[in-house]
């Protein structure tokens, strides 16, 4: 096992020094400039040469890939964009996104899974159809689109702000009242974060549940008269989750990625606008790093994942 | 049964928030809030270049002089008054007004101008502004309240460059000007002192209690970034902005809000079709005026902007004192526009309904940058008018950096769709003169030597009658030439909240309350003056 670790770390810091020079050059040579990107007649074309001077844009591309990881690792990567750490830039939104994403995790997985157990127990009743239409629905409904229709359902019922993180005027408000206003501006976005997850997460939970609850074992459990409930919930359950846990791993990288469209449509302060935005101005420093980070988190998934089969099925070892 | 209590917890807290938002607390509203579709960049002057963060320094930050009311003459901010001695090389002389004081409480004085000035002029800054400053030949500190500079020769819009906003020395001395943190926790003249920058969320500024105009009457002023224009329209309508620079497509909802004043002004840029004279098919004048006949222009702003713009007939703002009222824009006027295009030479001798030309087939492509639906629009439009002449056009949308770098700095290109956004000084030399075509802004080529002398001329004279009559000539040219097909200049639109009013005195010394104005120079002219009536101060 200590050697399968070993090696697998060697390969993910491989894949991950190759994924950041592919990313590198395809990024910097996508046409466009950091700087050229306006038309304006009062700049003159000498004062743009020298800005790419100053940003060391006239170094040949290696050169320039070199200065950035050392810039990285030093601490010393300033944005193009607004000259400040990227560091600074990235740690000032990535809890924003933290907690935007945890949250709609979090709705996913209590809601789907009673549901998608529920499910499982009345199959091909009204409510399982009503189950089934539901988890198509909310798998081809474009969350953009939901999210527009609902900010104007709300505004136009409540006539309350929905955009951003909080309000903008809340020094009337009582601590309670703070409290209440985060939590309804958090509860949209990751609310229709959550749709699409719960969806499909729901239908998961249901065909795992059927297929274990056809088993010998529940069978025999019923037999030996075991209450229903503890059936279900004790036997069946504990083995129907078991490829839902592996799902934990693949999530890591949603948990930063997941939500740039919602960030925009929302005004959510978080990494996804930041990047989205970065990639626009073609700010290099803040896209490669930001571009590095969700790598990481991938191979880190992807690793997780691996380990947690290991964990929870005895069957699966790795040499 | 566990299970089931996460559903139902979740249900329960959602009920709570609904409840708490139809509610409602109260909220004091003796403040004005803005939207802005970026996050600000930098809040020092001299490096901005977004607009958010241009507007916010604008409150911050003082410039030595400012355009007055109508965008035609100086009046002083931080310089009292000043002096322009002309001659071979010209000098400004600035007196700064005394006992100013920067928002830390330091005095300002004229070492800050200098200090900014040298900032600017360091090729270490990333700043744009050097090029404004190209021609200064000196700056130099006369007294601790006089501030000199001389330029190397005749230039009359550098007194305007001087609207630029002056950064303090003493904060910024020793630090390194592109990254330092004090761009982000800025100190100034203004009107305005900075408060607080939460990234992508808001920035927010409030009265300047020792302001040399006095204090403004709002408390505060906040920017809110909300990056979609539909979404700033629905906080507008829940009263969580209070401004927004509206849409053509929004103006008629928006004119219907029994709450709110919609306001609308020109502003200073133009939308054109661009004709590479280099390319054969464009040199001859007529085939120019043939097209700008051709297109419906009228047609254009009728649709694409819902009637908010107007057609121009020239290279200038339409409402400002160097545009030349004498000349008419071409009438859409089909039978014209062949008639000249047959003097040119170009008949349908096939007869398949394509002019040509020594068997040539009148055929071109015009461009334009993907991603801007109103010059879209426009393409298509014109595309449409021009094929009834019997002109083939191919339009094509290429992304803005692959447009610029592959087609319009090249100078490979047909024809193009494009649009200047200009300053309220008239001197576009870097857009027009033919020394500009190598490597400069005349991509179109256009050459013209009464034209070029006159250019000139114009930055060189100080007088503003005299450079009327030299910008009124040159707009006589130009639309002769007919360089571009001058299409129009959009009208702004603003929608503001009703609650707010200017405060001033009336004839006879008492307090008075009157509406807000639009100005030349834009709604907020009077910002310092703005403010809530008491009884709209708490709201829900």
């Amino acid at each position: 096992m200590a050697r399968y670790l070993v090696r697998r770390l060697l390969y993910t810091l491989i894949t991950l020094v190759g994924i950041s020079i592919i990313s590198w050059v395809i990024i910097t040579q996508a046409p466009g400039s950091p700087i050229a990107i306006t038309l304006d007649p009062k700049v003159s074309p000498k004062i743009v040469e020298q800005m790419e001077k100053n940003y060391d844009l006239d170094k040949p591309i290696y050169q320039q890939y070199f200065l950035w990881l050392k810039r990285l690792f030093t601490g010393n990567l300033y944005s193009f964009k607004d000259g400040r750490p990227v560091l600074d830039k990235i740690g000032e939104r990535i809890w924003n996104t933290l907690l935007l994403n945890f949250v709609s995790i979090l709705i996913i997985f209590s809601l789907a899974i009673p549901l998608g157990i529920f499910s499982a127990r009345k199959q091909y009743t009204f409510f399982d159809n009503l189950g089934t239409f539901g988890a198509y629905l909310g798998i081809s409904i474009p969350s953009f689109w939901l999210a527009y229709l609902l900010i104007l359902g709300t505004v136009k019922l409540f006539g309350y702000p929905v955009l951003g993180m909080r309000s903008f005027v809340t020094e009337e408000f009582s601590s309670l009242e703070i409290v209440m206003d985060r939590l309804w501006h958090l509860m949209l976005p990751s609310i229709i974060l959550a749709i699409g997850g719960i969806a499909a997460l729901s239908r998961y939970t249901r065909s795992s549940m059927l297929e274990v609850i056809r088993q010998d074992y529940v069978r025999t459990a019923k037999a030996k008269g075991l209450p229903e409930e503890t059936v279900y919930y004790k036997h069946a359950l504990r083995n129907a989750l078991l490829p839902i846990v592996t799902l934990f791993g693949f999530l890591i990288p949603g948990l930063i990625g997941g939500s740039i469209i919602m960030e925009t449509v929302f005004s959510w302060p978080g990494i996804g606008r930041l990047a989205y935005q970065a990639v626009l101005a073609r700010d290099y420093p803040v896209v490669m790093t930001i571009n590095t980070i969700s790598a990481v988190l991938v191979l880190i998934g992807n690793f997780t994942a691996d380990m947690l089969y290991a964990i929870v099925d005895p069957r699966i070892r790795y040499q | 049964m566990l299970l089931f209590a996460s559903p139902i917890l979740f249900l329960i807290i959602l009920g709570m928030n609904l409840l708490f938002v139809s509610y409602r607390p109260p909220q004091r509203v003796n403040q004005l809030i803005m939207s802005s579709i970026g996050d600000a960049s930098f809040l020092n002057p001299i490096l901005a270049q977004d607009s958010a963060s241009s507007e916010i320094n604008s409150l911050v930050y003082n410039g030595l002089i400012k355009y007055d009311r109508d965008l035609q003459e100086f009046v002083g901010v931080l310089a009292e008054s000043w002096k322009v001695e002309q001659g071979k090389e010209p000098r400004i002389t600035f007196f700064l007004r005394r006992g100013i004081r920067w928002h830390d409480g330091k005095e300002f004085t004229a070492y800050d101008v200098k200090f900014t000035y040298d900032k600017i002029m360091d090729e270490k800054t990333n700043t744009v502004r050097r090029s404004d400053y190209e021609l200064v030949k000196e700056a130099e500190v006369l007294a601790p309240h006089t501030f000199r500079v001389t330029y190397k020769q005749p230039f009359s819009p550098g007194l305007g460059t001087w609207s630029m906003g002056i950064i303090p020395k003493h904060l910024l001395e020793h630090e390194e000007i592109n990254t330092t943190s004090f761009n982000r926790r800025p100190v100034g003249t203004g009107p305005f002192r900075f408060v607080e920058w939460v990234t992508d969320e808001k920035i927010v500024v409030e009265a300047n209690p020792d302001y040399f105009e006095g204090k403004p009457h709002l408390d505060r002023i906040i920017y809110r970034i909300i990056p979609e224009t539909s979404l700033s329209e629905m906080e507008l309508l829940t009263k969580g902005i209070d401004y927004y620079g509206v849409l053509p497509h929004q103006f008629r909802r928006m004119s219907e809000v029994p709450f709110l004043n919609v306001y609308t002004q020109p502003v200073f840029s133009y939308t054109y079709i661009g004709y590479n004279l280099k390319n054969p098919l464009f040199q001859d004048r007529r085939v120019r005026q043939a097209f700008t006949h051709a297109v419906n222009r009228e047609e254009l702003v009728q649709y694409v902007l819902y009637g908010f713009g107007e057609v121009i007939s020239g290279p200038f703002p339409s409402h400002l004192w160097y545009y030349n009222p004498n000349v008419k824009p071409f009438p859409y006027d089909l039978r014209k526009a062949r008639q000249l295009l047959s003097e040119a030479g170009w008949k349908d001798s096939d007869g398949d309904g394509i002019l040509d030309k020594d068997g040539m087939p009148f055929r071109f492509k015009l461009i334009t940058n993907s991603g801007n639906e109103i010059r879209r629009d426009v393409g298509v439009l014109v595309q449409r008018q021009l094929r009834e002449l019997g002109v083939d056009v191919t339009f094509e949308t290429y992304e803005w950096s692959i447009f610029l770098k592959n087609f319009i700095n090249a100078r490979h290109f047909d024809a193009c769709i494009l649009g200047w956004s200009l300053s309220p000084d008239p001197d576009d030399y870097m857009i027009w003169h033919s020394s500009q075509i190598e490597k400069g802004f005349n991509f179109v080529s256009y050459q013209n030597p009464e034209a070029d002398r006159l250019w000139e001329k114009g930055r060189k004279e100080y007088d503003v009658a005299n450079r009327k009559r030299i910008y009124w000539r040159i707009h006589e040219l130009i639309a002769e030439d007919q360089p571009y097909t001058f299409l129009y200049m959009p009208l702004g639109i603003s929608a503001l909240q009703r609650k707010f009013f200017l405060k001033g005195k009336d004839s006879e010394g008492r307090e008075a309350m009157s509406e807000i104005k639009m100005e030349k120079a834009g709604l907020m002219y009077d910002l310092i003056r703005w403010y809530v009536p008491q009884k709209a101060v708490l709201e829900r």
